[in-house]
């Protein structure tokens, strides 16, 4: 089963932004994560303020800017996950959770095409 | 949360963590089949403790913690067990009056070490093939003796008694827990490859109406492939072993029809191809080419599935290089049915004279006698040059040779067709 783990880095759950120790023992857990076969992918996510809409209302097409423009850079992060079940998957996303500090990881699973 | 969920999420852990910590019990008790009763006994404790107290902040460590102790006192009390293990036992004995909860510390520094010392442990070449596959599966990835027989199709009695005996085997045969020296690391790693590809073509080979847990063995190779790549970096053929199985892998959305039926690779949807896992692969084979190691028989046989993986359709498959792929497999495992396939990949490439010539030597070879793709080829491709009342009496021989319902009736259907040019006048 995939799933899709996502901080949502915005001003309503906001995040301690980590510091020079906390990214060793982040590297530390992806690397973990990596060598069990769980972690399939990962990476960091855009600055709030670069949230952009792309909505179809009825064939017309708009493109909205985000709620969001301080400039307060709140950065979010993102992991695909392969897990057995569900159960393994928020295991893994609380044991990130307890390293990234304060904030909230969504977790959903994720489809192939 | 219910019950049955802190239940099943309680289960979830332990099994996350069931293969680091029977292998750290395996380098503290130096017994494989202990340390998995000692895991057993800590994953009971957990159950009971769990529910009331929470999950630990470190459950690796909290069971590694537990099972030690219980280790220890195990052998304080067990006269029959401090007599078997008397060494360890004396040493155990000794460290018991300082086992501190000392949570964190838990494990050794070197549980990768102790990870695969277990992986080839459990792959020894002392143990039969269908014991190292059951050993392999409880051992490391945590299935229950109940998963494994469902999975395999035999009864669960059967299945825990293979783990038994296999695991009375290594004790008796005094298999020490170590990774093997440098002389026998070729052989024994390619006994763990073997086994990892056992598992996984057994869920490969599992259709729409079997039990989840077959398919399931794909993703448990996957996943032992993945573990043994990040734990022997260096190896080139671990690579190549796993870009073969992220391609393969990659096509399971496509391989069955609406009904459950199996649609052939040159007929699947490609947009079904699961493009995350093709990647994967395809790095891969990379790192297998990088280290070397383009010519061993997995990563051979990774290029030969790349490239199909590459064909956005079909028609866009690189056939000539297909064929030089099998040809350098022919000589390296040389085996019939690699030199069909290669005869299938020269007709591709090079016209269907080119595969006959190639197929018409093999069909006297003993071991493809009842091998239904043979007749199955040589009809294809007698159709293609026009010979269709000879492409008939092999696709009528295919269909006889074949157990498999769905595929008899497509060599009998594929019978009637070229019975029925043959009629028209196309000998």
């Amino acid at each position: 089963m995939r799933f899709l783990g996502y901080t949502l880095g915005d001003p309503s759950t906001p995040m301690t932004p980590p510091g020079p120790e906390d990214f060793a023992e982040m590297n530390k857990f992806m690397e973990e994560a990596t060598k069990a076969g769980v972690l399939l992918a990962t990476g960091g996510v855009g600055p709030i303020e670069s949230l952009t809409k792309i909505v179809n209302t009825d064939g017309k097409i708009t493109v909205l800017d985000g709620p969001f423009t301080e400039a307060k850079e709140l950065i979010g992060g993102w992991a695909l996950l392969e897990c057995r079940d569900q159960a393994e998957a928020i295991e893994w996303s609380k044991r990130f959770v307890a390293i990234a500090g304060d904030g909230e990881v969504r977790l959903r699973e994720v489809f192939m095409p | 949360m219910t019950d049955s969920g802190a239940h099943a999420a309680i289960e979830s852990v332990v099994r996350m963590e069931s293969a680091r910590l029977i292998a750290g019990l395996a380098r503290y008790t130096g017994d494989v089949g202990l340390a998995e009763e000692l895991a057993q006994d800590a994953l009971v404790a957990a159950l009971e403790q769990w529910p009331g107290e929470g999950v630990p902040r470190n459950p690796g460590a909290w069971l590694m913690t537990v099972a030690k102790r219980r280790a220890v006192d195990l052998f304080r009390r067990n006269h029959e067990l401090r007599l078997k293990y008397a060494q360890i036992g004396r040493a155990l004995a000794a460290e018991g009056e300082a086992v501190e909860p000392e949570f964190d510390r838990a494990f050794s520094d070197d549980i990768d070490d102790d990870l695969l010392r277990l992986i080839f442990t459990a792959c020894h070449p002392v143990l039969a093939v269908p014991a190292r596959v059951a050993l392999t599966l409880r051992l490391l990835g945590g299935l229950t003796t109940a998963e494994i027989a469902r999975a395999y199709l035999i009864p669960e009695p059967t299945v825990a008694q293979r783990i038994v005996r296999a695991k009375k085997t290594l004790t008796q045969a005094r298999v020490p827990f170590e990774v093997p020296g440098p002389a026998e690391r070729p052989a024994r790693l390619a006994s763990v490859l073997e086994v990892i590809y056992l598992i996984f073509n057994e869920g490969y080979s599992a259709t729409a109406g079997d039990d989840w847990m077959r398919p399931a063995l794909c993703a448990e190779a996957l996943r032992l492939g993945r573990v043994l790549a990040g734990l022997a970096p260096d190896e080139p053929e671990v690579h190549g072993l796993v870009a073969l199985l992220e391609i393969q892998a990659s096509r399971i959305p496509a391989r069955s029809g609406p009904s459950g039926e199996p649609v052939l690779l040159l007929d699947q949807d490609r947009a079904r191809w699961d493009r995350l896992l093709i990647n994967r692969g395809l790095g891969a084979l990379e790192r297998a080419g990088q280290l070397g190691g383009t010519e061993g028989s997995y990563a051979l046989q990774a290029a030969i599935a790349a490239c199909h993986a590459r064909a956005f359709r079909p028609e866009d498959t690189d056939w000539p290089r297909i064929a030089a792929l099998y040809a350098v497999l022919a000589r390296r495992s040389p085996s019939p049915v690699v030199e069909l396939n290669r005869a299938v990949a020269v007709s591709m490439a090079y016209g269907p004279q080119a595969g006959l010539d190639l197929v018409d030597r093999l069909t006297a070879e003993p071991s493809l006698r009842s091998y239904h793709l043979l007749p199955s080829v040589r009809g294809d491709l007698l159709l293609k040059l026009g010979r269709a009342a000879e492409a008939r009496t092999e696709f009528e021989r295919a269909a006889a040779l074949t157990q498999n319902a769905p595929e008899r009736e497509l060599s009998a259907a594929r019978a009637r067709a070229a019975a029925d040019k043959a009629g028209r006048g196309f000998t």
